[in-house]
């Protein structure tokens, strides 16, 4: 009954949420890896759209910009105490974790949205890695994807910010967000929610894409698909330097 | 200056590595060791993926050991047959080695392998040397010491015997064989040249002269590792250029100084510090295999 009552609310209100919407821009959409790469900020840019003035009593506006990376797999592995010394033991597949998660936000995640819509939407830290349900060891999977989450915090991979958007005149918003140096290529996306009563009304997403550049893009292919001759190459500069070296200090000697 | 290493996928300051390969350069010049036994630990603690350390050290050692043999050519102390029967060898053991590897790798015990072997040859080798050190200093101080004589061991015994003029050995193939296998597998598995254990092995168990051990085992040390990087670049695709570069600049740069400074030094003093370095490089090791880590998981690639 209660539930019938609450559908019947949310389609009545709909048409009021709905007169909001969001518009959103990247200072890049490309960020190119290149040998002196050391991290990048990109400035995400929004507006709020209204075509008719927002109704009285109505909650205050919240914005949250998630930044995401590839999704990969991943072996996560914990060490055990063997014979005396630590070494890798149990080891746990996490098919779908980000190379890179942040989230930015107007105010207190928890305060602002829903616990449903954060978990379906993977807003917030907490969600960012999913591990598959395991029957087995479904206490054992918490600790791993909690460490996950802990050593790619302290790698600067993953981070949570909130209140840090300043939302002006409820249209206005802006942030920075700071990919760091050991970024891993692939194609991110900046999901943006406008969330008001806990609700999410309105939402959109802009993709970047993030690819190794010029000589590192060389090298890397070539270590892949021509195996044999980056190494033959590796090797030449070895003996091309290794020869160098000798001569020159034989010549200065002199 | 941070620089992308485009294999290992890490940002790491550029003066850093150039620093560090001068550093062990200087090191392997001064005490006539190649230095990856103390290069590839640095690698990993600074954050380089063990498996990219390992590969990229062997590229390194081709280029210090090329520009280190060139010296030795000229002095007339390489023993160029004894060196191609340890590279036979050394070649059939790095093979295994980086299949050894591969198939750690897939179970994630890399890193265990790689830290174990270190700890055990560091501490057998280290311990070795400064036990010999310490008596030769002893020795030193009480006049007419005797010299060692020549024995007659088992290995004197096997078949295939071969003349080596320039060691002036008369000896069966069997042990340089071994010795080269033994080599081989630990050159791909720890990213070593494996100097550390070869001289030892030439001069007491070949019964090799002194004077010849070091360049004997350069000149086999280049084409063992030489094909140790080909192995792993083709199969593991884990040596990284641009960090091999660099390590490379700065050790050719620091091998040099440190082959002057070694000159200077008394042998028998580089030898004690030699032993002191390798030991503390062990101890630390082993201290991270028996303390309690302080972060348990690790990440790895999936699927492997």
């Amino acid at each position: 009954m209660l539930r019938i009552i609450f559908i019947a609310v949310s389609i009545i209100a709909s048409p009021l949420i709905a007169q909001e919407d969001v518009v959103v821009d990247l200072s890049q959409n490309r960020v190119d890896i290149t040998t002196t790469f050391s991290g990048s900020n990109i400035f995400v840019f929004g507006a709020v759209k209204r075509d008719t003035p927002l109704p009285e009593g109505i909650g205050p506006l919240d914005v949250a910009i998630v930044v995401e990376g590839p999704l990969e797999t991943i072996t996560v592995r914990k060490k055990e105490k063997k014979l005396g010394i630590w070494v890798n033991s149990d080891a746990v597949e996490i098919q779908q974790a980000p190379s890179f998660f942040t989230i930015a936000t107007t105010g207190v995640l928890e305060d602002m949205l829903n616990e449903g819509d954060l978990r379906d939407y993977a807003i917030g830290l907490d969600y960012a890695v999913r591990p598959q349900p395991m029957d087995n060891m479904v206490g054992e999977m918490e600790s791993f994807a909690e460490a996950v989450m802990r050593i790619r915090e302290d790698d600067g991979l993953y981070s949570q910010r909130e209140g840090v958007i300043n939302l002006t005149d409820d249209t206005l918003f802006e942030v920075a967000i700071a990919l760091p140096a050991n970024l891993v290529e692939g194609d991110y996306t900046a999901r943006v929610y406008l969330i008001r009563d806990k609700n999410i009304v309105a939402d959109t997403s802009v993709e970047i894409t993030v690819r190794k550049a010029g000589l590192e893009v060389w090298l890397y292919d070539l270590s892949r698909e021509n195996a044999l001759i980056y190494g033959l190459l590796s090797l030449l500069v070895a003996l091309v330097a290794g020869y160098g070296a000798s001569e020159l200090f034989r010549r200065l000697k002199r | 200056m941070l620089i992308y290493l485009p294999i290992a996928e890490v940002s790491v300051n550029i003066f850093v590595l150039l620093g560090l390969g001068g550093l062990v350069g200087m090191l392997s010049g001064i005490f006539g060791v190649g230095g990856g036994f103390l290069m590839t630990p640095i690698l990993i603690m600074i954050g380089i993926p063990p498996a990219v350390a390992v590969a990229t050290e062997a590229n390194q050692i081709v280029a210090s050991s090329f520009s280190g043999v060139l010296a030795h050519f000229k002095r007339k102390t390489v023993d160029i047959k004894m060196g191609l029967i340890l590279m036979l060898g050394g070649l059939a053991g790095a093979t295994l080695g980086v299949q050894i590897f591969k198939y750690l790798k897939s179970i994630g015990q890399v890193e265990l392998l790689v830290t174990l072997s270190y700890v055990m040859f560091l501490g057998l080798v280290g311990s070795m040397m400064f036990v010999e050190s310490l008596n030769a200093i002893r020795r030193s101080g009480k006049p007419g010491a005797k010299p060692k004589k020549k024995k007659h061991t088992w290995i004197h015994g096997l078949p295939f015997k071969t003349r080596f003029r320039t060691s002036g050995l008369y000896i069966s193939v069997i042990p340089p064989i071994l010795v080269g296998v033994a080599v081989g597998i630990l050159a791909a598995i720890m990213g070593v040249g494996g100097g550390f254990i070869m001289v030892p092995a030439m001069i007491y168990m070949l019964g090799m002269p002194t004077k010849v051990v070091v360049g004997t085992s350069l000149f086999q040390i280049i084409f063992v590792t030489a094909y140790t990087t080909l192995s792993h670049a083709m199969q593991n695709f884990t040596v990284d250029a641009i960090l091999a570069l660099l390590l490379i600049i700065g050790g050719v740069i620091g091998a040099q100084i440190g082959t002057r400074i070694g000159v200077k030094l008394k042998a028998e003093q580089l030898r004690i510090l030699l032993a002191a370095m390798v030991l503390l490089m062990c101890g630390k090791l082993a201290l991270d295999l028996l303390l309690v880590p302080s972060e348990l998981f690790s990440i790895g690639a999936g699927g492997e």
